[in-house]
């Protein structure tokens, strides 16, 4: 078995309920009541999630809410911005982080 | 076809819908043809400008002559693009004259066709309810399932039929669109994607219409050779399947519909009819031998394929069946 993602894996998450039941009774209940539409629509909240699953880069969840988002009614458009949320998300953290090498580097400097 | 999902019947017997049967007519489809101005990667009819079968006059006459001898309220009338058949509009002129409800399933662009001036006044002289298809409210989407340059026309057309009054609240002219994905996955709910359709054909187009209907795309004729050459025909028919809703099929079409094809033979329902699946049971085969008796109740023929009319808020001809 070459590598470490496997696409068929993601028809396997239910799996982890096998060692601990309970846990994933409770982490399913859960998981459907976030996503069910509340304040936001579950448009909307598929959404964020597809921002999300490329922030935290997890190719089952793109692979997820690529098509839950597209299921729910969002286009391309609207997909390839949330992207863009996530990854602008992502570089300003990096950037922001400057600050801490700024003030770091203001330490140890004269 | 794959093990992985149980047979349809299994899933209708395991909610006490065993064997499915008709509960009444209310719709009377017609499918008059499979020539079409256009050739959708979709199409579970297979039509475009090539195909031949096309209702005959006489056959028309059978439909009318049936509907005569009933209360069906509703006329459905189908294709290809139903308006080519040169007995369309004789067939809404009768239908109407018998005081039914007619549907006009349109594909839109045909109303800007050079060879059929003045269908679109046509259409609303009689009242004919449009349900026309428009996949998506952007020219990609739309133009990928239904060509090239079809976004477009079929927009010229909608403001078309807005100027008539169509999809104006209070006209008596009713425009429904029909909302289908555009590829391997399962509609929206319809009142999710309504609001969005109706907020950016008014802001990028100025067009009104009244109602959305969201169908499933049945995994048949073109759409199933895309499902099998994208290597997604077992996922789709799996989440169908997995879709299942005992409501949804308790409230399919074909339990209120009789279709007829463009030979006057009869079927449940349109993706019966592009199967070649005819009635059985010892319902009629054909137009001329129509007995509301033997049809009314009739059982119904079902397939794999019935899964797409089950899956989620249900699939038919108008849109969700659990609303």
């Amino acid at each position: 078995m070459a590598g470490y993602y496997h696409q068929e894996d993601l028809a396997r998450f239910g799996e982890m309920g096998e060692n601990a039941p309970e846990l994933w009774r409770r982490f399913l209940e859960w998981y459907g009541a976030v996503f069910a539409e509340g304040a936001l629509s579950e448009r909307e909240k598929s959404l964020i999630a597809l921002a999300v699953a490329h922030a935290v880069q997890c190719p089952y969840c793109i692979d997820a809410y690529t098509e839950a988002c597209l299921q729910k009614g969002s286009n391309l458009e609207q997909m390839t911005e949330a992207v863009h949320v996530a990854s602008a998300i992502r570089g300003g953290a990096s950037l922001v982080h400057g600050l801490q090498m700024r003030n770091a580097a203001a330490k140890v400097s004269m | 076809m794959s093990n992985a999902f149980p047979l349809f019947e299994e899933s209708l017997r395991a909610s006490g819908l065993f064997p499915l049967k008709a509960t009444g007519i209310s719709v009377f489809q017609i499918n008059v043809g499979k020539l079409c101005n256009q050739t959708c990667r979709h199409c579970h009819v297979e039509a475009g400008p090539n195909r031949k079968e096309m209702m005959s006059r006489e056959t028309a006459e059978l439909c009318i002559r049936a509907l005569e001898r009933t209360t069906i309220p509703t006329v459905d009338i189908t294709g290809g693009a139903p308006e080519l058949n040169p007995s369309f509009r004789w067939l809404v002129e009768r239908s109407r004259g018998l005081r039914r409800r007619v549907m006009d399933r349109s594909n839109l662009t045909v109303l800007l066709l050079s060879s059929q001036a003045g269908l679109a006044e046509f259409l609303a002289a009689h009242e004919v309810e449009i349900f026309a298809s428009l996949p998506y409210f952007q020219e990609q989407q739309t133009d990928a399932q239904r060509g090239a340059g079809v976004f477009a026309k079929s927009i010229e057309a909608l403001r078309l039929l807005n100027e008539l009054g169509y999809g104006a609240t209070g006209s008596g002219l009713t425009l429904n669109l029909v909302y289908n994905p555009t590829g391997a996955f399962l509609p929206p709910a319809q009142h999710a994607i309504e609001g969005d359709f109706r907020r950016e054909l008014q802001r990028r187009y100025e067009v009104t219409f009244n109602a959305l209907y969201a169908l499933t795309n049945v995994p048949i004729g073109r759409f199933r050779e895309f499902l099998e050459a994208s290597g997604n025909y077992e996922r789709y028919m799996t989440k169908l399947a997995g879709a299942y809703n005992p409501n949804a099929a308790a409230g399919v079409m074909c339990r209120y519909t009789l279709s007829v094809g463009w030979d006057g033979t009869l079927y449940d329902c349109d993706f019966n009819q592009m199967l070649n699946i005819m009635l059985d049971h010892g319902a009629p085969a054909h137009i001329r031998d129509f007995s509301m008796e033997m049809l009314n109740r009739r059982r119904i023929v079902t397939g794999q394929h019935c899964y797409a009319c089950t899956a989620g808020a249900g699939s038919s001809c108008t849109g969700a069946s659990v609303k």
